[in-house]
């Protein structure tokens, strides 16, 4: 209930919301937790495995119990901490994991089970039937598993992510962070200040500290406004630096707009990529639990939570309150409630010295051996100078001690280092390159050194930054020590749970010890402790020092597991913004994109191209249609196609020809001006890289094509041929593939089409700069259909015109355009490969172009393409099929000899490519044979299992048409 | 991570392709199985210093001979292939 | 012991006390038959079956953290044998055989779940790629089945079909695919391997190969000297650094695969769902969490972590493809340690030293090849003579040309 004069929260502003249904009132600056808290909720979640009542444990995000689902219409956020979502008008939360209800949950039989269930109880059962796994078993298992649930509905919500840039990250706005920040701003730096909570201040909001005489969040409101007033510094709240990476560089998670009813114009999350010259990591320091019969009863939670709800949200969280510690931070909270007002039943201190200052019974040299209450905390059972008393309480609050939050430390592979006074793990210095860690993080602990340890570090990072800091006057604070006695569990017969998340006890930790999965990490693989959404914050040292008491080894021989990222799970859509729908890759269009969208045209995706897959006529039904027409058309009249997606790079100097040289298997030096010629180049391990034609423009100037899928593999190819191992040559290139939009104008009309618009006197295979009308444009005699063909150039920004033009003047040749299904018949009805057959595991020999290496050069590749398992007879060799009927073949077919059982053994190639030929009447493919050219005429079985095709083809010459290339020269 | 491109400065990862070990600069002549192999396939691949091509694809098209730690990913060297740098570095670069 | 439903039950009775431990923590003894370096998932498939297959029990497993500390349990947990050159069909299609017996024959179960995996296409190039795989699968003896847009939408409704990036051609489905509990493998196999005699010694370093006159003769670790006549290094992800110790350098390159893992829900994801535009692919776990992980950081590297770039190209893989699963929070990020060679394919040969033999590069492919790979070494270190299922896995093949590049990308390690 709520506690009256306590309390940072807006009590002006009430806000109604909803849990499981119900509707309750917080005000602003409440938690869901804060809230349901006020209205004397007690029940927040089942937990895990065993399905056992739950409550708050923490009041932050390390919070493995209260978890719940938050509905957004048919949308819906599982696992949101109750402790850290802030409420909003209407906010709709929901229980998870129970069913039917909260309150009544069928798997709770599994805690009456639970001898049956201990660690890796499924390792060692459900073998038998095998059958019985994947129907039976496995589909029980996961339903009964898991926590929330998702939607299963497209995340339609916005997203973003961010660069920033600072000299200074400061991670955790509490009194180390906030002098730390003060130290650098006011010597100027950059300073990025984050922290994961609504408000700033950590600690100091929710502790009755003084700082200077007054609270220490009014010290804390103080230093804020000043930072926030400096133009160098930027605050971010609500943000959690999720992990420390290379170069200075952290990943952050932004909520920005999950606190609001509405967002109209702000996304969900941001997630922040940080750039940092030096970084102050000064996360705190979080409070642990201690292991003791049946400690997960709803009501029991850290002493700190408790003292956080009070200060903070001005709420009590039990009316007899009990207090269990083993050190002395605890006896704040106690001080506190009694001040106000609040009954404190005992305090249980397990230090057999502890003094006994307080106003109300102090146990001390005692420790809680039980409780009662199933869905709330009813009294609990304090073992005191041999006796047992049982004390009514409906809250009790623990303190084990403190953890410095030391993982992003260690998310660089650095080992923290034990420290045995403090009992906790202490920062590796330098684990993380300019990272420096302050404040209870590094282990200091009273405010007044945490202020020290603060601007201190940030001296020290400014001196790394090469600034000089400006000294900084500290105010007063605290002093208080840190008087521990470690104590991680109670020992007793009845279950004392670690992993609150996972449901992992004391038990399960000494099963997995005397199972011999001893070291650190069989043993969280082995009970799953740390796994849990929590991911340990909560269990790992507690399981550590069990595990280490159960092995005989000392905590730090133990040793601990490794912290990764990030430090507390982060949305997959906030990390993937931008990767939705279209955004998940850039999309190129050519110039002629809309004029063949208008056309009608179905754009299909080539790399990150779009190009049209046919240019569907009226009354045409099927793309087949559409595509035996074009090909047609291009064989009887003319066809246009925007050619501008293949790579283009324009290459000159006076070692241009030479260069040209190494990298082609061909030679280029010998090609006259105004020729061009094609060319095959190689890997440096002798397969097929690319081909492509090269045009010599002038005597040291060469354009070079590339196919589209190639274009940035071939470019960075020479790039590094250039660099590597010609760096002293005259040579320099350039990519200039969306410099030039260029078309195919291809047909036995080809040239009467060109001729209205630009002078054409070209042989095969020569090129010309050519004026179209007032642009200066670039004409090839090239051709990839077979037919007598041209390639022309112009700027990009004429090629939208051009196109509209050239199909203006097709059309009344009785000619169009066409897209790339008519394209890809045209060239495998003429034997032209593409990445289909050269697909990085062909060779030139493969193909059947090996006269195409040059003899008496080198180049790139040559020498690995003549290693003995890159030629010969056992090789799969391009060849063309033709079925023997009229039936339709497939690509990815395999083929055997025919009798000969179908089988991998037998297997003797595949198929790469196929058509239907208008031109020929029937199917033809292009397939890798095993020692094919020598098998021309021979019949082969092709078996496509999974599309149902197996009939016989004949082996052939792979050019189909035009074997003399007549049309072509023509 | 980030990268000290010699001639645009610090940059991030992104912006940059690996390629492999500096074995890569090595072209070996004529069909030598055992000079093939080292170049395309053979490494030293250390836990420790490497350095290893990468190239400022996004940026300005320079092959960088980065000097490197495999385990902590600190980088202590980064100079152009094109340059005198890289090729006193080269075991064996042959002219061409 | 023996595993059972009813020793579980019995065992709950009476408070639990009676499991024992599932290995033995010898001590190095001066001299084993046969010494396999690396305690991972191959190394302890390959002591079983040497033990099994091979009736040899003076062996011993050297492993330098502990059991199953490597890729083993890093790994996203996928089994398949969905393969195309010959050379890799043979083999995976031998390990799913042994997939499919391991519970019963190492009697732990390893939760090994043919949940099938279908691999999306997005291009008709694509699919005819997928179609000629299918079919080496089916001709293989394995199985494989074409969906075409429709059919992966009733298997997969969540899929964005209307608005991702590179529209949804197909699939192709392999029923027999799936996942298993990749911890549960290492365990079953060391204990399997523990009770037919083999010492699994943890925290033992190899520091040394000891050759005499082109022979192994032992080796020395941080816990002494051992001698053996035969040395098997099966130490993926640091195979190079093994080799170093015998004066070999592999064809291997060392790169980061990072993982990813959310917090637990109810079940969603049936299937395994392989994205090969994005790179990307996915799983859901029995405990409820979203496994899933994408390309290796490209960089070579032995840190056992990745940098933002990759974590975040993932992630937007995930959203382009399934955006029902950005409300779903990561949990825990991590990286492992790739073998990576120059065409993809693995290394299970002997070497220029007699009685050393090398299991090595097995990219990130290798859980579901821990079966296999074990047999097949066992087989060659025991025969001296190569598995007819691994024949094609020279050491050597690199130089000759004889090469397994299922990708096609060519001779860079990191492009596999």
């Amino acid at each position: 209930m709520r506690v009256e004069g306590k309390g940072r929260i807006d009590r002006s502003a009430p806000v109604r919301f909803r849990f499981d249904g119900v509707e309750y009132q917080g005000f602003k600056g409440d938690t869901l937790a804060s809230a349901l808290l006020a209205n004397g909720v007690k029940l927040f979640g089942r937990s895990f495995k065993y399905h056992r009542p739950r409550g708050v444990l923490t009041a932050g995000s390390e919070e493995p119990n209260a978890l719940v689902e938050v509905i957004e219409g048919r949308q819906q956020t599982p696992n949101v901490r109750a402790t850290v979502q802030e409420i909003y008008e209407g906010l709709e939360a929901k229980s998870q994991n129970r069913w039917p209800s909260l309150g009544f949950d069928i798997l709770a039989v599994n805690d009456l089970a639970s001898p049956f269930l201990s660690a890796g109880f499924y390792y060692k059962t459900f073998m038998w039937p095998r059958a019985f796994w994947e129907r039976l078993y496995e589909p029980v298992i996961r339903r009964a598993a898991g926590l929330g649930r998702l939607s299963g509905r497209h995340d339609e919500a916005d997203y973003e992510k961010a660069y920033a840039f600072c000299d200074l990250l400061v991670i955790g706005a509490g009194p180390a962070g906030l002098a730390a920040a003060l130290q650098a701003a006011r010597a100027g730096a950059d300073v990025i200040l984050t922290d994961e909570s609504a408000e700033m201040g950590g600690r100091l909001l929710a502790d009755t500290a003084q700082i200077d005489g007054r609270p220490a969040a009014d010290w804390a409101t103080a230093v804020l406004a000043e930072l926030g007033g400096l133009p160098n510094v930027r605050l971010m709240a609500r943000t959690t630096v999720a992990g420390a990476y290379d170069g200075g560089t952290y990943g952050a998670l932004e909520r920005v707009g999950l606190h609001m009813a509405e967002r109209p114009d702000l996304p969900r999350e941001c997630f922040w990529r940080i750039v940092a010259g030096q970084a102050v990591l000064a996360a705190g320091a979080q409070e642990r639990m201690i292991a003791f019969a049946d400690n997960d009863r709803p009501g029991i939670m850290t002493a700190s939570a408790l003292r956080t709800y009070l200060n903070r949200y001005g709420v009590a969280p039990g009316q007899r309150v009990t207090i269990f510690a083993n050190n002395d931070s605890a006896r704040q909270t106690a001080r506190d409630l009694m001040a106000a007002g609040v009954e404190v039943a005992a305090i249980i201190d397990a230090r057999a010295d502890a003094s006994v200052a307080e106003e109300c019974p102090v146990y001390a040299g005692a420790t809680v051996v039980g409780t009662k209450g199933r869905k709330a905390l009813r009294s609990i059972t304090v073992l005191h100078r041999g006796g047992e008393i049982e004390i009514e309480t409906d809250c009790l609050g623990v303190s084990g001690g403190w953890n410095p939050l030391i993982h992003l430390t260690c998310h660089m592979n650095g080992r923290p280092l034990w420290d045995a006074g403090l009992a906790a793990f202490l920062p590796k210095p330098g684990a993380v390159p300019g990272l420096h860690v302050a404040g209870a993080a590094a282990g200091v602990f009273s405010t007044a050194q945490c202020l020290a340890s603060g601007a201190g570090v940030a001296v020290t990072a400014l001196a790394a930054l090469g600034r000089k800091a400006v000294p900084i006057e500290l105010p007063a604070a605290e002093e208080a020590d840190y008087d521990l006695l470690p104590l991680w569990e109670v020992k007793g017969k009845r279950r004392a749970w670690l992993d609150f998340a996972n449901d992992v006890t004391t038990k399960d930790v000494r099963l997995s010890a005397q199972e011999n999965f001893a070291s650190v990490e069989h043993m969280k693989r082995y009970t799953t402790q740390g796994m849990a959404p929590d991911q340990g914050k909560n269990s790992n040292m507690g399981a550590l020092a069990v595990l280490a008491d159960a092995t005989g080894r000392s905590i730090a021989e133990t040793g601990v597991t490794t912290f990764r990222p990030p430090f507390s799970p982060v949305s997959i859509a906030a990390m993937g913004a931008g990767g939705r729908a279209e955004g998940f890759a850039p999309q190129r269009f050519m110039t002629s994109h809309s004029a063949s969208v208008e056309r009608g045209a179905p754009m299909i995706e080539a790399g990150l191209w779009y190009r049209p897959s046919y240019f569907p006529r009226l009354g045409e039904v099927t793309w087949r249609e559409a595509c035996d027409r074009e090909v047609a058309m291009v064989r009887s009249t003319v066809g246009v196609a925007d050619v501008s997606t293949l790579g283009k790079i324009d290459i000159q100097g006076r070692d241009a020809a030479r260069f040209l040289d190494l990298v082609y298997t061909n030679t280029f030096s010998t090609l006259p001006v105004g020729r061009v010629r094609y060319g095959l180049m190689l890997r440096a391990d002798g397969h097929v890289l690319d081909d492509g034609t090269t045009a010599r423009l002038g005597e040291n100037h060469f354009l070079m094509t590339t196919t589209t899928a190639a274009a940035g593999l071939v470019m960075r190819h020479l790039d590094f041929v250039a660099q590597a191992y010609c760096a002293d040559w005259d040579v320099r290139f350039i990519s200039v593939t969306e410099t030039w939009a260029q078309f195919a104008v291809a047909g036995p009309k080809a040239k009467a089409l060109l001729e209205t618009l630009v002078a054409v006197d070209l042989p095969f295979m020569g090129c010309a700069a050519v004026q179209v009308g007032q642009v200066a444009g670039r004409l090839f005699r090239i051709s990839f259909s077979g037919e007598q063909g041209y390639e022309i150039a112009v700027p990009a920004r004429y090629g939208e015109a051009l196109f509209r033009d050239l199909l203006a003047r097709a059309e009344t040749l009785g000619g169009g355009a066409y897209g790339m299904e008519a394209l890809n018949v045209l060239r495998i009805e003429k034997g032209f490969i593409t990445h289909a057959e050269i697909h990085g595991r062909t060779t030139a020999f493969d193909i059947g172009m090996e006269k195409m290496v040059s003899a008496k050069k080198d180049c790139i590749g040559k020498g690995a393409a003549a290693r003995p398992g890159l030629v010969g007879p056992e090789r799969e060799q391009m060849v063309g099929l033709r079925p023997v009927n009229e039936a339709a073949i497939s690509a990815g077919a395999h083929l055997f000899n025919p009798g000969e059982e179908v089988a991998r053994v037998n297997d003797q190639g595949y198929v790469t490519s196929v058509c239907y030929s208008p031109t020929l009447g029937g199917y033809l493919g292009l397939a890798f044979l095993r020692n094919g050219r020598a098998r021309h005429g021979e019949m082969v079985r092709l078996v496509d299992h999974l599309r149902k095709i197996d009939l016989l083809c004949e082996v052939c010459d792979p050019v189909f048409h035009d074997k003399e290339g007549v049309k072509l020269r023509g | 991570m980030r990268i000290t491109c010699p001639l645009c400065g610090p940059r991030d990862r992104r912006e940059f392709y690996y390629y492999g070990s500096e074995d890569y600069l090595t072209l070996p002549e004529g069909e030598d199985l055992d000079a093939i192999d080292a170049h395309l396939h053979l490494r030293d691949n250390p836990a420790g210093i490497t350095r290893d091509l990468w190239y400022h694809e996004m940026g300005c098209a320079a092959w960088l001979l980065v000097t490197r730690d495999t385990v902590t990913h600190e980088i202590s060297d980064v100079a152009l292939v094109a340059e005198g740098g890289s090729a006193a570095k080269m075991k064996s670069g042959r002219a061409l | 012991m023996r595993y059972s439903g009813l020793r579980v039950i019995t065992e709950g009775l009476f408070g639990n006390k009676g499991w024992k431990p599932v290995w033995r923590n010898p001590e190095p003894k001066p001299e084993y038959d046969a010494i396999i370096i690396g305690g991972g998932g191959h190394g302890l498939s390959t002591a079983y079956y040497l033990a099994k297959n091979h009736g040899m029990t003076k062996i011993a497993v050297l492993e330098k953290g502990y059991i199953g500390s490597g890729n083993i349990g890093r790994n996203t947990t996928i089994v398949r044998a969905n393969y195309f050159l010959p050379g890799n069909s043979e083999f995976y299609s031998h390990s799913l055989k042994l997939w499919e017996g391991l519970e019963a024959d190492l009697n732990y179960n390893v939760m090994h779940s043919q949940r099938g995996l279908i691999n999306l296409f997005h291009s008709d190039g694509q699919r005819d790629a997928f179609v000629r795989r299918g079919n080496s699968m089916i001709n293989q003896g394995d199985d494989a089945i074409l969906l075409d847009r429709e059919a992966v939408r009733e298997h997969l409704p969540y899929l964005d079909f209307e608005q991702t990036r590179f529209p949804i051609y197909g699939g192709l489905l392999h029923p027999r695919g799936g996942t298993a509990r990749h911890d549960a493998v290492a365990w079953g196999y060391a204990r399997g391997a523990d009770l037919r005699g083999v010492d699994l010694i943890q925290n033992c370093e190899v520091t040394g190969i000891d050759v005499e006159g082109g022979r192994v003769v032992g080796v020395q670790t941080t816990r002494g000297a051992i001698k053996a006549k035969k040395v098997g290094m099966v130490a993926a992800g640091r195979s190079g650094q093994v080799a170093a110790m015998a004066g070999m350098r592999l064809p291997i390159e060392s790169h980061v695969l990072q993982a990813f893992v959310t917090e637990g829900l109810k079940p969603v994801i049936d299937h395994v769902v392989s994205f090969g535009m994005g790179h990307f692919y996915i799983s859901q776990s029995d405990k409820g969490g979203l496994v899933f992980g994408g390309d290796i950081e490209f960089y070579a590297s032995y840190a056992s972590r990745g940098n933002l770039p990759m974590v975040e190209h993932v992630m937007e893989a995930g959203m382009t493809l399934m955006p029902m699963i950005g409300r779903a929070k990561v949990l825990r990020s991590w990286g492992g340690i790739m073998d990576m060679t120059p065409d993809g394919s693995p290394i299970i040969d002997k070497t220029p030293v007699d009685g050393l033999f090398v299991d090595a590069g097995w990219n990130y492919g290798g859980f579901k090849a821990v079966p296999a790979s074990g047999w097949c070494m066992a087989h060659l270190m025991a025969t001296g003579e190569s598995h007819e299922v691994a024949r094609r896995f020279r050491l050597d093949r690199f130089k000759t040309g004889h090469l397994l590049d299922e990708e096609g990308t060519g001779s860079q390690h990191n492009l596999h």
